[in-house]
C-alpha cells in the first residue's frame, strides 16, 4: 500500500550525525543508549540521505548530535546540502569550534549556527555542562559566529539548575548579539527523564520566569534578540502537537542511519527502517513505522472521540509510552487522560528535596543504565 | 518603515526560494520556514534594497492596474514583514 496520495512530503530533515559529545548535560534528550560509534553512517550514506530527502521536498536541514563538529566530514555534508538547496542549521555546543572552522563552515555554505549555553556565568554553566572552561569557549565562539556574519540562535535548556538566572541569561544574550534566543524548558526524554527530579522547576518558578521574559520583551526595541520561551508541557492541561503530527513534516536520522519520526522514537516498539537498506521515499510513504501513528484510526479513548484530536494529535507517543506504559495512550499531559496523575505526581515529587544522584550524560553511565535494564 | 521613501530589503539572514514540492515560494530562516502567497513573494522580490516602497507600489500598479486596494495591501504586508524581521 502506498500513502503518497494522502501524505504530505517531509519538509524538515534532522541529521543526528553522532551521539559523541564533549559535554555531559544531565538534561540531554538523546537516548540513554548512546549506541556504538562504529555504527555511525559514513559520508557517502549521509550524502545519499541528503539527495533523497531533497528530492522528496525537504528544505530545512538541521545538523545536530551529540556534537556534529566531531564529524570531520561536516563541511562535505554542508557543501552538498547547499548545492541541493537546503537551508542549513548547525546545532552545536561550540566546543571544538575554532575561527578556522567557522571560516570553513561559511565557505561550505552553512546558513546558521545555534550555540547551546547552559547558564549565564562560568561557574554554573561549566557545572551543568560537566566541562571546564566551556563557558569561556562558548562566549568566544558566539562573538566569532556573529563576526563572520552568521545569524545566531542561542539555546538555553531551562531547568531548576538555571531558571533563577533568566534575567542574567537575557542580558548575556543581548551582549552576544544573538538574533534569536530559545529559553526552552527541558523535555523529559532520555537523560532528562532519568534526572527529572533534579530538573523540573516548580510552577512558581516557571511563572516568574515567564513574567521576567515578558517584561524584558516590553522594553526591547525591534533589533534586540527575539526571545522564545517554551513552557514545560508538564504545566499544561493539553498536550503539545508533537512534531506537528507523526510523520507529517519531520524526519530524523539517528547516527546509525535509523529513520525516525522524532528524536526519541527509537524507544517505541516499531520496526524502524535504516537508510542504509531503504530509500527515504519508501520509509516516508510506505513503511509501517511511519504510517503507524498517521491519521486518527490508531487512537484510543479519550482521544478517539475528542473534538480536539485534530489540534494536538493526542500529544506525544514517546511520552505516552514512558509515563503510561503504552504508546497508544493519550499523552498524560492531557487533563482528560486517565493517567494524568502521572504528571501531577512527577511535579510533586520534583518539588521535594532529593538525595538521589544526578546522572551525567556519559558513555559510562549509558552502559551502566543499559546493562541494568537488560537484567 | 511604512514611509513611501523607505528602502527595504530581505533580511540578509533569510533566504527566499521556490519549492516545487510546496508549489510556492518559501522564506527560510534559522529553524523556520514560511510558505508565501504569490503576492507576498512578488513584493519581497521587488524590495531589493534599491527601490523605495513607493516605487515598488508603482511597479505593482502597472502589473495589476485593476487591483482595488493595492496601496493599502502592500503597506499592510510590509508592516507585518518588517515586524517579523523578514525585511529590514
Amino acid at each position: 500500500m502506498t500513502n503518497a496520495g494522502s501524505v504530505n512530503p517531509p519538509l524538515w530533515l534532522l541529521l543526528e550525525l553522532t551521539y559523541s559529545c564533549p559535554l555531559h548535560c544531565s538534561y540531554c534528550a538523546n537516548p540513554i543508549d548512546l549506541g556504538n560509534k562504529q555504527e555511525e553512517l559514513d559520508t557517502e550514506t549521509w550524502l545519499k540521505v541528503l539527495i533523497e530527502a531533497r528530492a522528496l521536498g525537504a528544505v530545512q536541514l538541521g545538523l545536530s548530535g551529540g556534537e556534529p563538529l566531531l564529524r570531520k566530514d561536516l563541511e562535505i555534508i554542508i557543501k552538498k546540502a547547499r548545492e541541493l538547496g537546503f537551508y542549513i542549521n548547525l546545532i552545536t555546543s561550540g566546543i571544538g569550534l575554532t575561527e578556522k572552522r567557522i571560516k570553513s563552515l561559511k565557505q561550505a555554505g552553512l546558513d546558521h549556527i545555534q550555540i547551546s549555553f547552559q547558564s549565564a556565568d562560568q561557574t554554573s554553566n561549566d557545572a551543568i555542562a560537566g566541562k571546564k572552561a566551556a563557558f569561556e569557549q562558548k562566549q568566544k565562539m558566539a562573538k566569532l559566529v556573529k563576526q563572520y556574519g552568521f545569524p545566531m540562535v542561542l539555546n538555553f535548556v531551562i531547568s531548576k539548575q538555571n531558571i533563577e538566572q533568566i534575567p542574567q541569561i537575557m542580558a548575556l544574550s543581548c551582549q552576544l548579539e544573538a538574533d534569536f534566543v530559545e529559553l526552552a524548558t527541558a523535555q523529559y526524554y532520555g537523560w532528562a527523564l532519568q534526572n527529572r527530579d533534579h530538573l523540573l522547576p516548580t510552577l512558581q518558578q516557571v511563572r516568574l520566569a515567564e513574567q521576567q521574559v515578558n517584561q524584558f520583551r516590553l522594553q526591547q526595541s525591534n533589533t534586540a534578540p527575539k526571545f522564545i520561551f517554551v513552557t514545560p508541557d508538564y504545566y499544561e492541561t493539553r498536550p503539545k502537537a508533537c512534531m506537528s503530527g507523526w510523520g507529517s513534516i519531520f524526519i530524523n536520522i539517528a547516527p546509525n542511519g535509523m529513520a525516525l519520526p522524532c528524536h526519541s522514537a527509537a524507544l517505541l516498539d516499531l520496526p524502524f527502517l535504516n537508510v542504509k537498506q531503504h530509500s527515504l521515499e519508501h520509509i516516508w510513504y510506505e513503511s509501517d513505522s511511519f504510517n503507524h501513528y498517521r491519521g486518527f484510526d490508531w487512537m484510543v479513548e479519550p482521544c478517539k472521540s475528542c473534538d480536539e484530536k485534530e489540534q494536538d494529535f493526542g500529544g506525544c507517543r514517546c511520552q505516552a509510552l514512558l509515563l503510561t506504559g503504552n504508546a497508544d495512550n493519550t499523552d498524560p499531559v492531557c487533563s482528560k487522560s486517565p493517567q494524568h496523575h502521572q504528571i501531577t505526581k512527577a511535579v510533586e515529587h520534583a518539588s521535594l528535596m532529593h538525595h538521589s544522584e544526578i546522572m551525567s550524560r556519559t558513555l559510562k553511565n549509558s552502559l551502566i543504565i543499559m546493562s541494568s535494564k537488560q537484567i | 518603515m511604512t514611509d513611501p521613501d523607505s528602502v527595504l530589503t530581505l533580511n540578509p539572514s533569510y533566504r527566499m526560494q521556490y519549492e516545487p514540492a510546496q508549489k510556492s515560494h518559501v522564506l527560510l530562516f534559522p529553524e523556520g520556514m514560511v510558505k508565501l502567497s504569490p503576492t507576498a513573494a512578488e513584493i519581497l522580490e521587488l524590495l531589493d534594497g534599491k527601490a523605495s516602497v513607493q516605487q515598488v507600489i508603482n511597479q505593482l500598479s502597472q502589473r495589476y492596474p485593476d487591483a482595488p486596494s493595492l496601496n493599502e495591501d502592500v503597506y499592510q504586508f510590509i508592516k507585518v514583514a518588517y515586524d517579523k524581521r523578514w525585511i529590514c
